[in-house]
């Protein structure tokens, strides 16, 4: 089957759906693969190169293939292009734009929706949500630092010290992590809120602190995605936003829920009380915004000189890199339908992740699909286990009492026996417990990796049982003789082994060399 | 040369094997621990050899020409196969060395069997404990080597009654004791009998003990034939009433016994259930298997290069698959690597990986990977969440998150390595088999962990090539 890649028609995108790794790839899997003139030209990759890669350059003709490989949702004059059967795959968001999706319907078009991929595990190749939100979180703090007048990181100069800029991320999911992660790895003083508590773990595993507020926690959501708060959580959250606004120069918020236009969490008073020259990126622009009087897909400095930038087209700011990562989920995509690596498109609906996505077929709007339960957070009351946990009743420690009984009956019977014991035993006796108790003390606190050694060493000692052959040998008769000669020479082995292989274990215990 | 020299020779050479097992609890001080039970082993042989052969009573000429030349023999094999031994063949040359032992014992004890004693009951008694448990070391120490060296499966002898055929053999070894002391003096046949009835009794049972357990529990095998060959030492030092022989046979005794309980400990598994071979066999627990775990995901040499070069922290946790794969170099290489590029690279033990207590540290060391980098499971475990890339290679059952989460596991409450709290893992495997516990893993089927697939040599140094 043909594959075609279109030049993007939106203007300002610069991302392609296709690079010229990903082309190769898409070859691999069977496909041949049309790529418009100049498709690649706004992220650098030249038509040479596409053709190097095994693309065929043409004009135009792309929209007859039949797969078509798209960044941005298609004008209406591109819908009118594309043939009734052609698989179409590109940013749709379905839940935003249902005329979209009928139009496409209307045209009999099959078309798949890279942003309506379930948050599950095996899907997370071709989440293109995460791969942009990753690229736009670093591209939020880079944007940031650009406007922002100072060091992010803290300094002690000649000309005096600088203190690190202070960031606060709001929103810890792919895009605020990223945004963490490079800002704190510029320097910068990282704080991060999520309405989740569960990702307190994920914003300090990448080098922010996590702000926390006393609510009631009501369980992760089901479908992996932050979710609606409550009024209680909302005014605590708040008063949170309104402190640190007074502190931090730089705000990041990330906070969008699925569906719905993105949640107010920056007030004009509190953006009011920010120092100026602070900079604020509302990543949730395209949707309303998080931040009052943000423009979308605009920079706005307010009276008090705070910046308020509302770009949309974060992801497209990074045109290479977000190109290389959309063309590699569009390439994982592929690859999910074309199972036999055959060249050719199979779209099995059973499949959740497949389903998923596909928001039209065959003339009739698939969307909205039916839900998915994610596995990623265990849920209360799952009924997956279903181990048969009365087989094995758990076993009791030995409880003090019968430890003791039995410590005391053990030392009744040595007695009894000591009775009648000759003498000279009980002084072998006497000798033999000092020396499990001392073995046993000298032993207490080897050092791990020197176990191998010490048994091998133990080995050699234990060799000592030679004396006994050594005594016997060259007496009385000779089947004593006999014996205690093989006793001596198996016991030898052991002694002369045991030494000679614990000495070369331990000369290749080395500790660091210097450094020099 | 009089006795109390000999005597006194005797404490010392006592007090200098104490001090050999104290230094070898600390690298620091191990090779002056090893050069002391050297320098105690001289003074007692020549003390033994000196108080055997000279003087009235003595062997004479004809003594110290058997003494030398058995001992020549011994020295020659022993001194060879030191030498040539292979560090992933150690468990086997331990194993082995343990059943000399064992076999001396027990001809020290029949030996022993023809002296007249003042005390004959209790000789007899000393007779019959020293021959049984050199015997069960013997046989126990020769199955477990045949294992180790793969000459015999690996996998558990499950008789039916086995642990009853256990204890019926203890129950057996006491009432012939009793009868053996009973029978008079000048019964020679039947003492004889007795005393050939039980030697074979032991070797059956050492056998059978051995041949039940499995190859993931050898390291607390090795440690428990260790502990006996110790014991039987001890017996020996009783039945010739020679304290020497007393003090190292305890020493090695309690050793051995105390590595065994760390071993167990390791596995939150009894003594007992480990001597009564097989895994999860009382609860059955093992048959429900069906759970989905998901899919796992694979990574290319190349992909798992470029995470550890853009990582910060590595951990590696090695397991029995590196021994077998003879990876340890290739990892040494890689470590060497990673590190002169500026990668903190750390190696976690745990302490049954293997099949010998610090098996994988003497691997490591061979490879001449420093040893201030090799860490205890417990030194490494709480690090792991701060560790970009963890590479589990060869390991299972001890890097088991089902040991930690899923309380109806076979292998609930095991202490394991928690590698899936890092924030990448790479498995090194041959296949998605389980390992020695028949256990899946749900760690190859996390949303972190990458699967890399074959040889874990070939892939290590697929690695080093991409790097």
């Amino acid at each position: 089957m043909r594959i075609g890649v279109p030049r993007e028609s939106r203007p300002g995108e610069t991302r392609v759906a296709a690079t010229p790794k990903t082309v190769e790839q898409l070859v691999g899997l069977g496909y041949t693969v049309f790529v418009e003139a100049g498709a690649g030209a706004r992220a650098s990759f030249s038509d040479e190169a596409y053709r190097e890669a095994g693309a065929d350059v043409i004009e135009g003709a792309v929209w007859n293939a039949d797969v078509v490989l798209k960044v941005t949702p298609p004008t209406d004059e591109e819908v009118a292009r594309l043939r009734p059967g052609t698989v179409l795959a590109c940013l749709l968001a379905p839940a935003l734009d249902p005329d979209l999706v009928q139009r496409l319907a209307d045209a009999g078009v099959t078309a798949l929706a890279m942003d309506a991929v379930p948050r599950i595990s095996r899907a997370q190749s071709l989440d293109v949500l995460s791969s942009m939100a990753n690229i736009g979180g670093y591209r939020a703090v880079v944007e940031a630092a650009h406007e922002f007048g100072s060091f992010f990181t803290g300094q002690v100069t000649a000309a005096g010290k600088v203190p690190p800029a202070k960031v606060l991320v709001v929103g810890a999911g792919v895009a605020g992590l990223a945004a963490i992660g490079t800002a704190s790895s510029l320097g910068a003083v990282v704080r991060a809120f999520d309405a989740r508590p569960e990702v307190a773990e994920q914003v300090e595993s990448m080098g922010a602190e996590f702000l926390r507020i006393d609510v009631e926690d009501d369980g992760p959501s089901a479908d992996g995605y932050a979710k609606q708060t409550s009024a209680d959580f909302d005014a605590k959250a708040a008063e949170l936003y309104a402190a640190q606004a007074r502190d931090v120069d730089i705000v990041i918020t990330t906070a969008l829920i699925p569906g719905r236009p993105a949640p107010r969490l920056l007030t004009e008073e509190m953006v009011a009380s920010m120092k100026p020259g602070s900079v604020v990126v509302d990543m949730a622009a395209a949707n309303g915004g998080n931040v009052a009087g943000t423009v979308a897909g605009e920079k706005v400095v307010t009276d008090h000189g705070v910046t308020l930038l509302g770009y949309t087209d974060l992801p497209g700011r990074l045109p290479t890199q977000a190109s290389q990562l959309y063309g590699t989920n569009l390439v994982n995509l592929m690859k999910l339908l074309t199972p036999q690596k055959d060249g050719e498109v199979h779209l099995d609906l059973d499949d959740v992740v497949q389903r998923g996505m596909t928001v039209a077929k065959d003339g009739e709007v698939m969307w909205p699909p039916p839900p998915v339960q994610v596995s990623a957070a265990p849920t209360p009351g799952t009924d997956v286990v279903t181990v048969d946990t009365t087989a094995k009743p758990a076993k009791q420690p030995m409880s003090g009492t019968t430890k003791l009984a039995l410590a005391g009956v053990g030392a009744a019977l040595f007695l009894l026996v000591s009775a009648y014991a000759p003498p000279p035993f009980l002084g072998h006796f006497m000798v033999f417990m000092l020396a499990v108790v001392i073995g046993f003390y000298v032993i207490g606190n080897v050092h791990h990796a020197l176990h191998t050694p010490l048994m091998s060493v133990t080995n050699a000692i234990s060799g000592i049982i030679v004396v006994g052959a050594l005594l016997q040998v060259g007496r009385d008769s000779v089947a004593v003789t006999v014996l205690a000669f093989v006793g001596i020479l198996v016991a030898s082995i052991n002694v002369f082994g045991g030494f000679r292989v614990t000495a070369r274990m331990l000369e290749m215990f080395k500790r660091e060399e210097p450094v020099r | 040369m009089s006795s109390t020299l000999t005597q006194g020779a005797y404490i010392v050479a006592g007090l200098l094997f104490i001090l050999a097992l104290a230094g070898l609890s600390r690298h620091e001080s191990a090779r002056r621990g090893n050069r002391f039970g050297i320098a105690g082993m001289v003074v007692a042989l020549t003390a033994t050899v000196l108080a055997a052969t000279a003087g009235t009573g003595g062997s004479g000429w004809l003594g110290l020409l058997l003494i030398v030349v058995a001992m020549g023999i011994g020295a020659a094999i022993g001194l060879d196969r030191a030498r040539k031994v292979e560090m992933t063949g150690m468990p086997e040359l331990i194993a082995m060395l343990h059943s000399f032992v064992g076999l001396a014992a027990v001809l020290v004890g029949w030996n022993s069997s023809y002296e007249i004693t003042a005390y004959p009951t209790i000789h007899d008694v000393e007779v019959f404990v020293g021959v049984f448990i050199g015997a069960v070391t013997f046989t126990g120490s020769i199955v477990a080597f045949l294992k180790l060296s793969a000459r015999i499966p690996s996998k558990p002898l499950m008789l039916p009654f086995r642990n009853w055929l256990n204890v019926g053999a203890l129950v057996l070894f006491v009432v012939l004791t009793v009868v053996y002391a009973a029978v008079p003096e000048h019964a020679v046949f039947v003492r004889h009998l007795l005393l050939g009835f039980v030697t074979l009794l032991a070797l059956a049972l050492g056998w059978h003990l051995v041949a039940s357990i499995g190859g993931g529990d050898m390291p607390v095998v090795v440690s428990m034939l260790n502990s006996y060959s110790g014991w039987a030492a001890a017996a020996a030092g009783f039945l010739l009433g020679n304290d020497l022989l007393i003090i190292t046979g305890a020493l090695v005794g309690s050793s051995g016994a105390y590595l065994s309980y760390i071993m167990c400990r390791a596995m939150n598994r009894s003594f007992i259930s480990v001597i009564a071979g097989g895994f999860g066999v009382e609860g059955g627990t093992v048959a429900a298997g069906d759970v989905d775990y998901g899919e796992h995901r694979e990574v290319t040499a190349e992909g798992a290069a470029s995470l550890l070069t853009s990582a910060r922290s590595v951990v590696i946790t090695p397991g029995y698959g590196m021994a077998t794969a003879q990876a340890q170099h290739a990892v040494a290489e890689l470590t060497k690597r990673l590190r002169t590029s500026g990668v903190a690279v750390r190696f976690g033990i745990h302490p049954v990986a293997g099949r010998l207590p610090g098996h994988m540290n003497v691997l490591l060391a061979e490879a001449k990977v420093p040893y201030d980098i090799v860490l205890e499971m417990d030194e490494v475990n709480d690090d792991l969440a701060e560790t970009d890339v963890v590479l589990v290679i060869g390991a299972n059952d001890t890097v088991n998150p089902a040991a930690a989460e899923d309380p109806t596991s076979p292998i609930a409450g095991m202490p394991v390595l928690r590698v899936w709290e890092a924030k990448d893992v790479i498995v090194f495997k041959r296949s998605m088999a389980t390992g020695y516990a028949g256990v899946q893993n749900p760690l190859f089927f996390r949303e972190n962990t990458q699967m890399l697939f074959g040889d874990a040599k070939a892939r290590v140094e697929d690695i080093i090539a991409a790097l």
